[in-house]
């Protein structure tokens, strides 16, 4: 059993790190009332600008490491553009939220396709390699937890574990955070307390997109290396981790890395040989029954913003 | 007539779009809507592929507008559409039935099939309210793995693993008559039976005490059951309608315009179904003239693809973006009045028109 484990932990890991700072994207953009379903698009086009910069800047600049890190950072501003879209249209022009989120999926995987598609013929995007694994100094001697946790990790892993803690403090301890989360709740109490409602949903949103452009990136750069045009449905598994850990930085930890170990074990099930009894059709299906099943059990107790994919109409009472 | 003209400017901006994406990767837009155009119409051959492309998305259009004006928002129609094409298939495999027969079957089987995949979410919606849009995404992923492991394990094709075996075109939707009339195309009697829903579910919506409770249950819930309807059961019926639409479109696909099932591919008619509700303004007609618009683009793309150098993609990328112009709606309505207003202000005016910072 541990060594199945320790077998597949740096495989589950790698799976959860993109979807935890999707599903965390999400949690700004919930929060601040705004029901973001274009998570998978946003992740799309994250995952194309990483890719197709990282294949342009590769060519560039010898410097391997620095093209990947500045491949991150075009994604996440390629997020942040795209989703300026779905602010737009659902802060502004008071746009039904699922609508638009659904038609900006469609829009980021048809775009990204048909430039790919123009710009290599294929319609994918390689790079020559992705960031590689190395061993976290002196933590990595400790034993038992050193080779499960600091062996062969990414750098990205501990950049988004950082962004984890660093957002669950902006959320609940400053004032940021305090009107983030009033304006999920009652934005027309948020306004009458003199707060920008429209201001705050748009940097919920606007986090969102650089978060899930980030999420997108992260698969070419860790797993993939190839932009083939999709996500695979990792963005609508962030919406589900969101539900799944209700609305908390924590619980949004929790949910991912049981989609991640869950899949994970879906995925390697053939090779290992106490997994491979189970049919693969039951573990493949595993995680989405059980979003089913919890979202049941939460169901008389959520804790979803209340505000949230209401337009906002500051006349209200 | 309002809802119309909305649609029709979104369409000429989103058309507009791919223009200017055309112009941006180096090509002739005019040429390019030229070639689309001829691809998708230019002999009855095409214009049967047209129609046939279009079949699919009749029926995802209706599923996901009926569930729209119960207030439901149906973004499961893929996964609906694989199992319904799944058991179509299965049937058609398995049984050995003379030809009206075995396709009626065929279509009930795939009816049911989709009508029992959007019953559980209705159910979850109904009794423990759990947001659809979650489920029917989650029972979407539910079906891609379903058929991705029953497939091969089952129905496996005989040259390729990821596809099922090839019906016979004697067990498919395919009728000589229709491939006579239009030249070879695979138009199919899928065509037909979009038509007849489309007729059904008009009639439903419009003429019905059903139908009149379900757009209660959409404008208002509350209200809906303080005037003693039957909130929960009205919301599985209506999902359970709008999944079985999906089923047949599934059965029309995958049996109709094709003759087996890929596994690995969600289909996309599911998604362009929430497009075609949302440009036919949730009717049942507008929801046939947007499937066959869509039709045309999806058709057309692939012949001009072959003639100039811009990718099929072309005809998602402005289905997207007609969709996000008609979701900000509001945009094009606003524009609309201030163009009412300025005319109306020039019309009263009888002296001459001083303009803003003039005076």
């Amino acid at each position: 059993m541990w060594s199945i484990i320790e077998q597949i932990f740096p495989y589950a890991i790698i799976f959860t790190i993109p979807l935890l700072i999707t599903a965390l994207g999400g949690l700004f953009s919930e929060r601040s009332g705004i029901v973001n379903i274009a998570l998978e698009g946003l992740m799309v086009i994250g995952a194309f600008s990483g890719a197709l910069s990282i294949h342009y800047l590769s060519g560039v600049l010898d410097n391997h490491t620095l093209v990947l890190w500045l491949g991150l950072l075009a994604a996440v501003l390629a997020g942040i553009l795209f989703s300026i879209l779905h602010a737009f249209a659902s802060i502004n022009l008071n746009a039904n939220q699922i609508i638009s989120g659904t038609a900006i999926n469609m829009i980021a995987t048809a775009l990204t396709v048909f430039l790919a598609r123009n710009i290599t013929g294929s319609g994918n995007i390689r790079i020559s390699s992705g960031f590689s694994p190395s061993n976290v100094p002196f933590l990595s001697d400790i034993p038992v937890i050193g080779d499960l946790f600091f062996t062969k990790t990414y750098p990205t892993t501990w950049l988004v574990l950082a962004i984890l803690f660093v957002s669950s403090f902006i959320l609940y301890k400053t004032r940021f955070g305090l009107r983030l989360r009033s304006c999920g709740e009652f934005p027309q109490a948020a306004e009458a307390a003199g707060i920008n409602v429209r201001k705050v949903r748009y940097s919920g949103v606007l986090i969102s997109g650089a978060f899930a452009g980030l999420g997108g990136a992260l698969i070419i750069v860790t797993q993939s290396g190839e932009f083939t045009g999709t996500v695979a449905g990792l963005g609508f598994l962030a919406l589900a981790s969101l539900i799944f850990g209700q609305w908390k930085p924590l619980g949004v930890l929790a949910a991912t890395l049981f989609f991640g170990f869950a899949s994970t074990i879906a995925n390697v099930s053939q090779v290992i040989p106490e997994l491979a009894v189970i049919p693969p059709i039951l573990l493949k299906i595993f995680p989405y029954v059980v979003t089913l099943i919890a979202l049941v059990i939460f169901s008389k107790s959520s804790q979803a913003p209340k505000a949230v994919g209401e337009t906002f109409d500051s006349g209200k009472r | 007539m309002r809802n119309t003209i909305v649609s029709l400017i979104s369409i000429i901006l989103g058309l507009v779009a791919g223009g200017i994406l055309m112009l941006f990767i180096g090509s002739n837009p005019i040429e390019g809507y030229s070639y689309l155009l001829q691809g998708a119409l230019k002999n009855l051959e095409r214009i049967g592929n047209t129609l046939a492309t279009a079949t699919p998305l009749i029926f995802t259009g209706l599923s996901v507008a009926f569930a729209f004006r119960t207030g439901l928002f149906n973004i499961g129609a893929s996964g609906q559409m694989l199992v319904g094409g799944l058991a179509a298939t299965a049937v058609a495999l398995t049984f050995d039935l003379s030809r009206p027969i075995l396709l009626l079957v065929m279509v009930l089987a795939g009816l049911v099939a989709g009508a029992l995949w959007a019953f559980i979410p209705g159910l979850l919606k109904a009794k423990f309210n759990v947001h659809e849009v979650v489920s029917t995404i989650m029972m979407n992923w539910i079906a891609y793995w379903t058929i991705y492991y029953i497939v091969p394990g089952y129905f496996k094709g005989e040259f390729l693993e990821t596809e099922s075996k090839k019906l016979a075109e004697s067990d498919t939707l395919r009728t000589p008559f229709l491939t006579e009339m239009f030249d070879g195309s695979y138009i199919n009697l899928g065509l037909f039976l979009a038509v007849i829903a489309v007729i059904i579910i008009a009639f439903i919506i419009e003429k019905t005490t059903l139908g009149f409770e379900l757009k209660a249950v959409g404008f208002n819930r509350f209200a809906a059951e303080y005037a003693g309807m039957k909130v929960n059961r009205n919301i599985i019926l209506s999902m359970l309608i709008s999944g079985a639409l999906a089923g047949v479109g599934g059965v029309a696909l995958y049996t109709g315009n094709a003759s087996s099932i890929q596994i690995g591919i969600l289909p996309a008619q599911g998604y362009d179904g929430i497009a075609v509700a949302l440009l036919g303004a949730n009717h049942p007609v507008g929801v046939f003239f947007a499937a066959v618009l869509f039709g045309i683009l999806y058709s057309g793309t692939g012949f001009m693809n072959a003639m100039t150098e811009i990718p099929p993609e072309l005809a998602n990328t402005i289905i997207a973006i007609i969709i996000y112009f008609a979701a900000t709606s509001v945009m094009i309505e606003r524009l609309l009045n201030k163009f009412k207003a300025k005319k109306s202000n020039k019309e009263d005016k009888s002296g001459p028109v001083v303009e803003k910072g003039d005076s």
